[in-house]
C-alpha cells in the first residue's frame, strides 16, 4: 500500500443484515447465473490527506463508522476466512465521487480545517468479498454487468490472497498546448475523415464551408497575428455551436416532398418555421385578440414561460438524453434530469423555483433473451440503470417526480428515449426587473459557478448527434452529482433575488463554448480566459476546458460593480464562482490561455455560417390490412391479459421509487385512492401554500400508431395529452376573454436518421416523410385547440448500429403538456367514488383497433389507425369544463391502451368497487367496442342526483353504459349476453403482477440473512 | 428546437412595473449576512411583501417581546423539505424563518432567539455516508470564532426548555448525532437508522399510533395520523436489549406503524422499513426533542392524501386540514401556553382552518 495513502475499511458487524451482499449474490445467481455463495460488500475510503495514526482513527470511527452497525479496518482488507475471491470497484479518474466528497467534507469538519473540496483527497470504493473461487473472467463479468461500468469504473477482481488496490491519480502536468489544423488543401475524403477522426459530427459541405471560411479570411488572420489554419479550439467551437443537437439543421432543412400515391409535391422551408414557430405564432395571435396575453417566452432562451398570474411566470422544459443513457443508463438518466432542471433554473435572469420533474421513457422489451451486439446493453439493464438515475436525479434534489410514462416496443433496444422534464415558478419581477429577460452589455463579467471542469462529457454535443456504434466514446459520458448542483440551484435562488446576476444560462451540451457563445450573441462577443477556469485535476488541453460538460455548472453575466457582493454569497453558501472573462461587443468570440490566442472567431460566421441542408422525403402509404381473429374470444380471458401486457400493466414499483410528494404540493399523484392503486391521467401540482392555483402536467406518446401513419400518430399524441388534462379538470385555453387559462407545450421529436443515403439509409426518404407528417399532425393540432408550444427539442439520430445490425427507433414524438388550474380543490380523480354512481361513456368510439394492444396480443398491426376529429374532441372538451364548473363529475379517465375495457377495470382499482356494464347496441363490433383506442373518449361517473343535469348537459355525447356496484365485480354485458365478469380484485391482481413489477421487484422486506 | 437566443423576445406583454427591489440586502460590517434567505414559502413568488412580519423586507430583525412562536428552519447543502415546514408552522399560527446552516454555523443567526429549532428532510450533503451523517458531524465538530460547536448550542437550548424537531433526513441526523434518544444524557448515538429492509427507497402512505404514555407535547391528544413515508433509510435498529427496554420502559418510540386495524406491525408495506419496535418516531426522554422519518409536513392539506377526492364524495364537510398539522398545532400551542404562564397573561390565540 502507497505510505502516503491510508485506507478505511467499513465492515457491517456480525449479526447485520448484508443487504447488499445478499442482492449482488441473488443478481448473480438470477441474471448470470453465476453461484457466487454468500457475498460480503464493504465500503473503503482511501485518503490522501496527511493524518496521523490517532487521526485516522478518530476519523473512522467517529465520522464514518455507524457504532451500531459497522466494525472498522485500518490499512487492510479484513475479510470473513471464508471468502475466497474479490471483486474491488474504484472510479476512474475525473469521474464524480459524491461519496468520497463528503467524506472529505466530514474530515474537514473533523479537523476543523478548511479542507478544499474541490481537489479530491478522499476515494470512496467498494470491496466485495464472495464465498465461491470464481475465475477471472467471471468476476469481471459479475463486476461490469452488475456492480458498475467499465465507463466509468476501474475494477479488480480475483482470489482474495492476492487483493490489488485501486486508486485513481487523474491527469499529468498542464497541456497548455493549442494547435492548428491545416485545412486547406484537403481533399473531400480527407475532409471527411478529418471531421470523422476527431468526431467533429460535421459532413462534407460543412467541413467545405469551414474551409473556405479560412482560405477566404487568411490576410485578415495572419494580420491579426492568429494562424491561417483553424486552431484545434476554433474546429471544436466550431462543431459544436453547428452540431445538429445545437443547430437543429435537420429541423431547418429545405425539405423537398413527395407524395408517392397522389403525385402531390411540395416544398418545406423549415420544418421548425413552418409547423412549428408559425403555427405557434398563430395562436399567439388568436389568444390575444381574446385578451389573453399569458404567452410570454416562446422558442427562444433555454426553457418557454407562460404567465400565471400578474406576479409569476411558469417555466417548462423537456429533453431527451437518449445516448448517454445507452451507453451509461444510470449516468446518462441522472445527468438528463439535473441537466434539464437547469434550463427552467437559467431562463431569463435565472433563478426560477422547481415545482415538478416528469419523465417518459422508452425501452426494448427488458424480457428479452436473445444475443446481444457488441456494446449494447441489455433493455433490462438499461431500465434498470435510468429508473435508478431519475430516483436519484429527482429524490435528492427535492424535486418530486409527478408523472410520467414507460413504453415499450423492441426497437427502442438499441438506443432507449429518455425524455426529462421540469416545471419551475419564477417571480415577473427579480429585483425590479422582468425576469425572464436576458440582457447583457459589454464589460460585465463571465462567471463559471457550480462544479469543476475534467474531461467527462466531452463531445457530448456532437456526439449525441452522430448514430452510436461500438466504438462509441468513454469520455461522452458524465456522471450526476445532485448535491453540487443543489448548492448552485440555492445559490442562483437567492442570488437572483438580490439583483447580483444580470443573467444566467446553463452549461449542458457543448459546455462553456455553446452557453459562452449563445451568451454572447447578446452583447456582440466576449473575452474567456482558460486559465482561470477551476478543473478537476490538470492535464485537459484549452479546447477540451472550453468544450468539456462537466456538470453542474451555471454561466452567469454579472455587472462588474456586483461583483464582491456575488463573490462574498458565494463563499458563504459553499459555491465555487470564478471569474473568467468578460464579454464584449467587437463581433468576436475570443478565446486564450495565459494570454496567448487559443480561439478567435467571428460571431456571425459561427452561428450563421452553417450551410442549409437540402433533404428529400417521400411517402408512401404502408400497405395494412385488418386481420381475422377467432369469433369466439373470451373477452374476460383478454382483459385480464391486456391488463397484464407490458405496455399497461402496473408501473408501481417504479413509480414507489420516486418521491412524488416532496414539497407538500401534489394533489393529484401517479397513483391515487384507498388502495394507492388506482392510476390517474394528469398530475396536478399546485404552486404554493396560499393559494388553490396549480398546474396539470400530461404527457402524450403513441408511437404505434406511427407504423400506420405518422400523421395520426402525432394527432394521437398530441389529443392524448390534451385530454389527460380536460380528465383531471382543465379547461382549453381561451374559451373567453382574458380568462387567463395558460398552456404551455414542449414537443420532443425522437427519429431515426432521416436523412437519405442510398448505401446507409436507404429508406432515408420515407422516414423524413414521416418526419414532416408529424409536424404537420401538430400544426394542424395547435391550431384545432389554440394551444401553443413553448419550446421544444430534436434527437435525429436514434440508431445503434454494431456488427453489421443497424437498430433504429421508431419515428417518436412526446407531447409535454402543462395547463392552469383555478382551484385544485376541484379536479377530478379516475378511479369510482361511490356504489349507485351512474358510469358513462364520453365521446364515440370508432372500428379504430389498428395499432391497438388488443391486436398487439395477437401479433396483429390491423390498419384502421385511430384518427382525431379535431373539432367533435373540441367540442366535447368545452362541455367537460363546463360540466366541471357544475360539479356533475365524480370521476373521469381517459380511455387509451386497452380501450374502454382497461379503463374501466383501471377505474375499480382505487377501492374495490366494481361496475355493471352493458354495451350500446350500435353497428359496431364487440371487440372495437371494447378495446379500439379511438381518440378524445372518457370513462365518466355521476351521481344519481345529477344524471338529469349530466344527460342534458351533454347529450349525444354522452352514452349511459351502468351503475358502480359495491359488490366488486366488473361485468360487461352486450346484446343481453354477460362478455365480461371479473372481480377486480382478480384484475388488479394481473394489473399488479405485471412483468414491470416482476422485473423491479416488489418493495419487500428482505429474509434475513443466516449469519 | 431553440434557436439562439433572441433578445429582446417579441413576446413580451405589457407589465405592471414594480420599484420594488426585492429583499433587503446586505449588512454593513463586511460579513455577509443572509437573513431570511428564502421567503418563507418558496412557492409564493410574489414581489408583494410576505405576510408575516418577520420577512418584510426592512424588517429583517426579530422583533423582541414578539409574543409569536418563532420557528427556525435550516436549509442548505441538499436539505430538501424547508418550504413545506415552513408552511407547516405558518399554517399553525408561528412565525418560521429558513436560514441556511451556514448562517448558523457561522454565528449570523443565534438558534437562541428561536423557540423550535427544526431539521427538514432531504439529503443532507448528499447522504453519501449515511443518512444524516455528514450533517450530525458538522455539528458536533465545527466550531465557530468563538471556539463554540453547533451542538454545544443546541445542548443549551434544550436545556432551556426549548424543542428540537426533525422529520426524516433531520431524523437521522438527530439520531446519529445521539440527541435521540439519548437516554445517557451524554449526545452518543444509541440506535441508529439504515436501510430499509426492502433495500429500497419508497413513497408511500402509511398510518401511525401514538404511544399513549408518550410525554411529548407534540403529540398531546393524537391517537393516529396517516402520512407518507418517502425514504431509504428508515429502519431503527436498537442495539441491546437493554436500550430496547429503556425506551420502551420510557415511551420514547413514541410512533408505531400501524396495520388496517391500528395495530402496530411489523408486515410491510405497512411497517415500510422494517424497524425495530416497528417505531416511526422517537423522544427523548424530555420530550422535547422529536424526530420521525414519515413527513407530517407533507400532510398539512386534505388534497395531499391519496383518498382525498372519495372522501371528500362520502363526506363532503370533511375538513380541508391533513393530519399532519396537528403537530405543528400541537407544539405552538404548547410554547404559548409555557409563555402564559411564565409571562404576563396573552389573549389565547386564535386558530381558523
Amino acid at each position: 500500500m502507497d505510505s502516503t495513502q491510508r485506507t478505511i475499511q467499513l465492515l457491517l458487524k456480525p449479526g447485520q443484515h448484508d443487504g447488499e451482499g445478499q442482492r449482488v449474490a441473488e443478481a448473480a445467481q438470477r441474471h448470470l447465473g453465476l453461484s457466487t455463495g454468500r457475498v460480503q460488500s464493504t465500503a473503503l475510503y482511501t485518503v490522501r490527506y496527511p493524518v496521523s495514526d490517532e487521526q485516522l482513527r478518530d476519523f473512522a470511527t467517529h465520522c464514518l463508522q455507524d457504532p451500531v452497525l459497522h466494525d472498522v479496518a485500518l490499512d487492510e482488507f479484513r475479510h470473513g476466512a471464508e471468502y475466497k475471491s474479490y471483486i474491488l470497484v474504484a472510479k476512474l479518474p475525473g469521474v464524480t465521487d459524491d461519496e468520497g466528497i463528503s467524506a472529505q467534507n466530514a474530515l474537514g469538519d473533523f479537523l476543523n480545517q478548511p479542507l478544499d473540496t474541490h481537489t479530491q483527497h478522499i476515494f470512496s470504493k467498494r470491496l466485495y468479498f464472495l464465498e465461491h473461487e470464481l475465475p477471472e473472467s467471471s468476476l469481471r463479468r459479475l463486476a461490469e454487468d452488475l456492480l458498475g461500468n467499465k465507463m466509468i469504473n476501474r475494477f479488480e477482481v480475483g482470489p482474495i490472497a492476492q487483493i490489488r488496490d485501486y486508486t485513481p491519480r487523474p491527469g499529468g502536468g498542464a497541456e497548455s498546448i493549442t494547435d492548428t489544423v491545416p485545412l486547406v488543401g484537403l481533399s473531400d475524403e480527407e475532409l471527411v475523415k478529418l471531421s470523422k477522426d476527431n468526431l467533429y459530427a460535421l459532413n462534407l459541405e460543412e467541413m467545405r464551408a469551414v474551409r473556405d471560411h479560412y482560405t477566404s479570411i487568411s490576410e485578415a488572420r495572419q494580420a491579426a497575428g492568429l494562424p491561417q489554419d483553424p486552431t484545434d479550439c476554433e474546429l471544436e467551437i466550431i462543431a459544436q455551436t453547428w452540431s445538429e443537437h445545437c443547430k437543429h439543421k435537420e429541423f431547418s432543412a429545405v425539405i423537398k416532398y413527395t407524395d408517392a400515391d397522389t403525385g402531390e409535391e411540395f416544398e418545406v422551408d423549415s420544418l421548425f418555421k413552418t409547423y412549428i414557430k408559425d403555427a405557434t405564432s398563430e395562436v399567439d395571435r388568436q389568444l390575444r385578440a381574446n385578451g389573453n396575453d399569458w404567452l410570454i417566452k416562446v422558442f427562444s432562451d433555454n426553457a418557454g414561460a407562460v404567465r400565471i398570474n400578474p406576479e409569476s411566470l411558469f417555466v417548462w422544459k423537456v429533453e431527451t438524453h437518449n445516448s448517454p443513457s445507452a451507453i451509461d443508463p444510470y449516468g446518462g438518466a441522472i445527468t438528463g434530469i439535473l441537466g434539464n432542471n437547469r434550463d427552467p433554473l437559467a431562463t431569463g435572469i435565472g433563478g426560477a423555483r422547481l415545482l415538478f420533474n416528469t419523465n417518459v421513457l422508452c425501452f426494448g422489451n427488458p424480457e428479452f433473451n436473445g444475443t446481444l451486439l457488441s456494446n449494447q446493453l441489455h433493455p433490462r439493464r438499461i431500465f434498470e440503470g435510468v429508473r435508478k438515475g431519475i430516483e436519484d436525479g429527482g429524490n435528492k434534489s427535492g424535486v418530486p417526480t409527478v408523472n410520467g410514462a414507460i413504453v415499450f416496443d423492441d426497437r427502442y433496444a438499441g438506443k432507449p428515449l429518455v425524455y426529462c422534464g421540469t416545471g419551475a415558478v419564477m417571480p415577473m419581477q427579480l429585483a425590479g426587473l422582468d425576469s425572464w429577460e436576458k440582457n447583457i452589455d459589454a464589460q460585465d463579467r463571465i462567471i463559471m459557478a457550480g462544479g469543476r471542469v475534467g474531461k467527462d462529457g466531452i463531445h457530448g454535443a456532437t456526439f449525441s448527434s452522430i448514430e452510436l456504434d461500438e466504438t462509441s466514446p468513454a469520455t461522452a459520458v458524465q456522471i450526476g452529482s445532485p448535491i453540487t448542483q443543489k448548492l448552485a440551484m440555492d445559490f442562483l435562488i437567492l442570488a437572483t433575488r438580490r439583483g447580483l446576476i444580470k443573467c444566467s444560462t446553463d452549461n449542458g451540451a457543448g459546455g462553456l463554448s455553446s452557453s459562452i457563445g449563445e451568451l454572447a450573441t447578446i452583447s456582440g462577443g466576449a473575452v474567456v480566459e482558460l486559465e482561470k477556469v477551476p478543473l478537476k485535476y490538470p492535464g485537459l488541453r484549452p479546447w477540451e476546458i472550453f468544450v468539456s460538460e462537466s456538470q453542474e455548472r451555471f454561466s452567469l453575466a454579472v455587472e462588474p460593480s456586483k461583483m464582491a457582493e456575488l463573490m462574498t454569497l458565494g463563499q458563504e453558501m459553499e459555491v465555487e464562482l470564478t471569474d473568467i472573462g468578460y464579454f464584449t461587443s467587437d463581433g468576436s468570440l475570443d478565446v486564450r490561455f495565459d494570454g496567448e490566442s487559443v480561439a478567435r472567431i467571428d460571431m456571425e460566421f459561427l452561428h450563421n455560417g452553417v450551410p442549409r441542408k437540402v433533404l428529400e422525403a417521400e411517402w408512401t402509404k404502408p400497405t395494412a390490412q385488418e386481420p381475422s381473429l377467432p369469433a369466439d374470444l373470451d373477452y374476460t380471458d383478454v382483459l385480464s391479459r391486456l391488463l397484464g401486457s407490458l405496455n399497461i400493466c402496473s408501473r408501481e414499483s417504479v413509480i414507489r421509487q420516486y418521491d412524488h410528494e416532496v414539497k407538500g404540493r401534489t394533489i393529484i399523484k401517479p397513483l391515487m385512492g384507498a388502495t394507492g392503486q388506482a392510476p390517474q391521467d394528469a398530475a396536478v401540482v399546485r404552486f404554493n401554500f396560499e393559494s388553490w392555483e396549480g398546474v396539470a402536467v400530461s404527457n402524450g406518446i403513441l408511437p404505434r400508431f406511427g407504423d400506420l401513419d405518422a400523421y395520426d400518430m402525432s394527432a394521437g399524441a398530441f389529443d392524448e395529452a390534451v385530454r389527460q388534462i380536460v380528465a383531471v379538470g382543465g379547461k382549453l385555453p381561451n374559451l373567453s376573454y382574458g380568462d387567463g387559462n395558460f398552456w404551455s407545450v414542449n414537443d420532443n421529436f425522437c427519429v431515426p436518421d432521416s436523412v437519405y443515403d442510398p448505401a446507409t439509409n436507404p429508406d432515408g426518404k420515407h422516414k423524413l416523410a414521416k418526419l414532416v407528417r408529424m409536424c404537420q399532425a401538430l400544426r394542424d393540432a395547435t391550431a384545432a385547440y389554440c394551444i401553443p408550444l413553448t419550446s421544444g427539442k430534436d434527437s435525429m439520430k436514434n440508431d445503434f448500429k454494431a456488427d453489421g445490425v443497424k437498430i433504429s427507433v421508431p419515428p417518436t414524438v412526446l407531447y409535454s403538456m402543462t395547463a392552469k388550474i383555478e382551484d385544485v380543490r376541484r379536479t377530478i380523480t379516475s378511479d369510482f367514488k361511490q356504489a349507485d354512481d351512474v358510469v358513462y361513456l364520453l365521446g364515440e368510439t370508432y372500428d379504430e383497433l389498428g395499432g391497438s394492444e388488443f391486436y398487439q396480443l395477437f401479433g396483429e398491426l390491423g390498419a384502421n389507425v385511430p384518427k382525431v376529429r379535431f373539432e367533435e374532441a373540441k367540442a366535447l372538451y368545452m362541455l367537460m369544463g363546463q360540466a366541471n364548473d357544475n360539479g356533475l363529475i365524480q370521476s373521469c379517465h381517459d380511455l387509451s391502451d386497452g380501450g374502454l375495457a382497461v379503463a374501466l377495470a383501471e377505474a375499480t382499482f382505487g377501492h374495490g368497487f366494481g361496475a355493471d356494464v352493458e354495451l350500446p347496441a350500435t353497428g359496431l363490433g364487440l371487440s372495437a367496442q371494447l378495446f379500439s383506442e379511438s381518440h378524445s373518449r372518457f370513462v365518466a361517473t355521476v351521481a344519481p342526483e345529477d344524471v338529469v343535469a349530466f344527460e342534458q348537459h351533454f347529450g349525444a355525447r354522452a352514452t349511459r353504459l351502468g351503475v358502480v356496484t359495491q359488490d366488486s365485480q366488473l361485468t360487461v354485458r352486450h346484446n343481453g349476453q354477460t362478455v365480461i365478469s371479473a372481480s377486480t380484485a382478480a384484475l388488479r391482481h394481473e394489473w399488479t403482477n405485471g412483468p414491470v413489477n416482476r422485473i423491479i421487484g416488489f418493495g419487500q422486506h428482505e429474509a434475513a440473512q443466516i449469519s | 428546437m431553440n434557436e439562439k437566443p433572441l433578445f429582446p423576445d417579441l413576446n413580451s406583454p405589457p407589465m405592471p412595473q414594480r420599484d420594488e427591489t426585492g429583499p433587503a440586502q446586505t449588512n454593513a460590517d463586511g460579513s455577509v449576512t443572509v437573513l431570511g434567505y428564502k421567503s418563507i414559502d418558496g412557492g409564493h413568488e410574489s414581489t408583494e411583501p410576505l405576510k408575516s412580519s418577520g420577512e418584510q423586507p426592512g424588517n429583517w430583525q426579530l422583533a423582541t417581546g414578539n409574543s409569536n412562536v418563532r420557528a427556525l428552519i435550516l436549509t442548505g447543502f441538499g436539505i430538501n423539505c424547508e418550504e413545506e415546514f415552513a408552511a407547516a408552522y405558518k399554517l399553525a399560527g408561528a412565525e418560521p424563518t429558513i436560514v441556511h446552516l451556514n448562517q448558523v454555523l457561522h454565528g449570523h443567526v443565534s438558534i437562541h432567539d428561536y423557540d423550535i429549532l427544526n431539521f427538514p428532510g432531504g439529503f443532507s450533503f448528499g447522504d453519501d455516508l449515511g443518512s444524516g451523517v455528514v450533517l450530525a458531524n458538522k455539528l458536533r465538530y465545527r466550531k465557530n470564532a468563538e471556539g463554540r460547536t453547533l451542538l454545544d448550542d443546541i445542548k443549551e437550548f434544550i436545556a432551556n426548555g426549548k424543542f428540537v424537531m426533525g422529520i426524516c433526513n433531520g431524523f437521522q441526523v438527530l439520531v446519529k448525532l445521539g440527541l435521540l434518544p439519548n437516554l445517557s444524557g451524554n449526545v452518543t448515538p444509541e440506535v441508529t437508522l439504515t436501510h430499509n429492509a426492502s433495500g429500497r427507497y419508497e413513497d408511500r402512505w402509511v398510518r401511525l399510533k401514538v404511544n399513549p404514555k408518550s410525554n411529548s407535547p407534540f403529540l398531546k391528544g393524537i391517537d393516529s395520523m396517516e402520512v407518507p413515508v418517502r425514504h431509504g433509510e428508515g429502519r431503527l435498529i436498537i442495539k441491546g436489549e437493554e436500550t430496547l427496554a429503556e425506551i420502551e420502559a420510557r415511551a420514547l418510540n413514541c410512533l408505531a406503524y400501524t396495520d388496517f386495524d391500528g395495530s402496530p406491525t411489523d408486515v410491510y408495506p405497512h411497517n415500510p422499513n422494517g424497524a425495530d419496535l416497528n417505531c416511526a418516531g422517537l423522544t427523548d426522554t424530555t420530550g422535547q426533542v422529536f424526530g420521525l422519518m414519515p413527513h407530517p409536513e407533507a400532510f398539512l392539506s386534505l388534497y395531499n392524501h391519496p383518498d382525498w377526492a372519495r372522501r371528500k364524495r362520502v363526506n363532503p364537510n370533511l375538513s380541508e386540514e391533513g393530519d399532519g398539522l396537528r403537530l405543528f398545532r400541537n407544539i405552538v400551542e404548547h410554547v404559548q401556553s409555557q409563555r402564559q404562564t411564565t409571562a404576563t397573561p396573552q389573549e389565547a390565540r386564535q386558530f381558523s382552518s
